[in-house]
């Protein structure tokens, strides 16, 4: 067995691999989106006075971080027809990713919310604001800095994971891959492609992110 | 709580602006207010005076609605403030009884607390726009009025990260007073500032004492500032008031032993 590099072949291949990372791209993007607005959603609910609610989703979201997201991708996918609900393999993959992490968001706004002194909530009190306005204009802008780091690591986390969505037949990078190793038996040159290509977009990924933080906290002077 | 025993409104004519009534506090085991009683006059400036843990910050908590009280009633120009009316009897108010109450209140705070993302004009125009539903034109107006009068206009597009402490509490004290309460509360305004400008705070309160018909209500650690501007030194010991009375009265005759003793200590750390 030898390790041949064919750079013909690995040319050849890349303008198609290439068109499936738009698509890998694609559902990264769609699936934080919906991330990150389920996750706000989630982290206000588990702020909110009422116990039993607040019990049962901490549990539920305990649950959906303590089990693999590509048992929830089969899962939504295959068991989802049989109580009725059938999803193409896009919008299946783009539920159980952005509701995977979600659950990881929830905790990294609730962390950047919690951050916010006291003080601003009773500031907001004795101004009289009601609680709607207290969160959209006084803590949530306070509360971002400190979630955008970890939002970040997220972010790359989820680019990473796209992968998982090959297993029900989402044209990602990886099933580009693949399908180019079942046609042509060559899997050397698909394979580290596809590294590559994640490892120049994650790279970047966390400085944009770390200097997005730096700009915000100008922009709200802090 | 039997609440039979207080009334729905106090008596119109010459309630007092502030009463509490046999108000109770505490946390778990520990009583912070002991059964208070406490009427403060329309226009009256109250300074609240006594050792750490003496219940005199929670004093004011409660009137800000920031701590919710284990017993008795707080009034407020003689309607309850933590209960309100229903069925001819009262139960603990909810929340828009609570904002409806709290408009006639306003609060400094020890560590200013402005929203450190807006400059010192927006902190003072948030609460009219959001709150009291102002035009922005007229909240900007009111609001350069007030920084004018503590005179901070010229720094008015300055974050509070760029203020020292005492331009800060300068701006705070415009933020409150933009909201036109009538009652303010001064939580240990100058108790976080370098001595050098602790006089920039005070002569701003002086002033609101002199030119506007607040009622105040003042917890502080500056005997002699108490004593100039107050109408009345309220000593607070152990959840209790021990001991209260015109400045002069309490500063040069106090008459229980707990008073004797606080006054002797403060003047010896000065």
């Amino acid at each position: 067995m030898t390790f041949d590099w064919k750079w013909d072949f690995a040319l050849e291949i890349l303008p198609r691999l290439l068109r499936a990372t738009l698509n890998t791209l694609m559902a990264a993007g769609a699936g934080y989106a919906i991330a990150m607005v389920l996750g706000l959603v989630f982290a206000l609910a588990l702020r909110s006075p009422w116990h039993l609610p607040r019990a049962v989703l901490r549990e539920v979201l305990e649950f959906i971080r303590s089990t693999p997201l590509v048992v929830q991708i089969f899962f939504i996918f295959y068991v989802g027809p049989q109580v009725g609900i059938t999803l193409s393999p896009w919008v299946a993959g783009m539920t159980a990713i952005g509701l995977h992490y979600s659950a990881y968001l929830a905790e990294v706004y609730r962390a950047g919310i919690e951050a916010v002194p006291r003080g601003q909530w009773e500031a907001c009190r004795a101004l009289n604001m009601t609680t709607r306005d207290s969160y959209v204009r006084i803590v949530l802008p306070q509360a971002l800095p400190h979630a955008i780091p970890g939002m970040g690591n997220y972010l790359v986390g989820i680019f990473k994971d796209t992968p998982m969505l090959s297993v029900i037949g989402v044209t990602e990078l990886m099933q580009a891959a693949n399908s180019i190793g079942s046609e042509t038996y060559r899997f050397l040159e698909p394979y580290t492609l596809v590294g590559v290509i994640f490892l120049a977009l994650s790279l970047p990924t966390a400085g944009l992110v770390r200097l997005g933080e730096r700009r915000l906290r100008r922009k709200l002077g802090l | 709580m039997d609440l039979s025993a207080y009334p729905l409104e106090l008596p119109k004519g010459d309630c007092p602006m502030v009463r509490f009534m046999n108000v109770t506090k505490s946390y778990g085991s520990l009583v912070v207010l002991d059964n208070l009683n406490l009427d403060i006059q329309r226009g009256e400036m109250v300074s609240v005076i006594g050792p750490s843990g003496s219940g005199k910050t929670t004093v004011l908590r409660m009137l800000m609605t920031l701590e919710t009280i284990n017993g008795g009633v707080i009034y407020i120009d003689g309607k309850p403030l933590t209960h309100m009316a229903r069925g001819g009897r009262l139960v603990p108010a909810d929340e828009a009884h609570l904002r409806r109450m709290r408009a006639s209140i306003g609060m400094c705070f020890q560590h200013f607390n402005l929203f450190p993302h807006m400059t010192a004009l927006q902190n003072c125009m948030e609460g009219p726009v959001q709150v009291l539903g102002l035009s922005k034109a007229e909240a900007r107006a009111r609001a350069e009025e007030l920084l004018a009068m503590v005179g901070m206009i010229e720094k008015k597009d300055q974050h509070p990260s760029r203020l020292s402490g005492g331009q800060q509490q300068r701006v705070a004290i415009a933020r409150a007073l933009a909201m036109r309460p009538r009652i303010m509360l001064f939580d240990e305004v100058t108790s976080a500032l370098d001595p050098e400008v602790i006089g920039e705070v005070t002569e701003v309160i002086r002033k609101l004492v002199a030119e506007h018909d607040l009622t105040m209500l003042m917890v502080t650690h500056q005997m002699g500032f108490a004593r100039d501007i107050s109408d009345r030194i309220c000593f607070f010991y152990k959840g209790k008031i021990e001991e209260q009375a015109a400045p002069e009265q309490f500063f040069t005759n106090p008459q229980k032993e707990r008073t004797q003793q606080f006054l002797r200590a403060v003047k010896d750390a000065d």
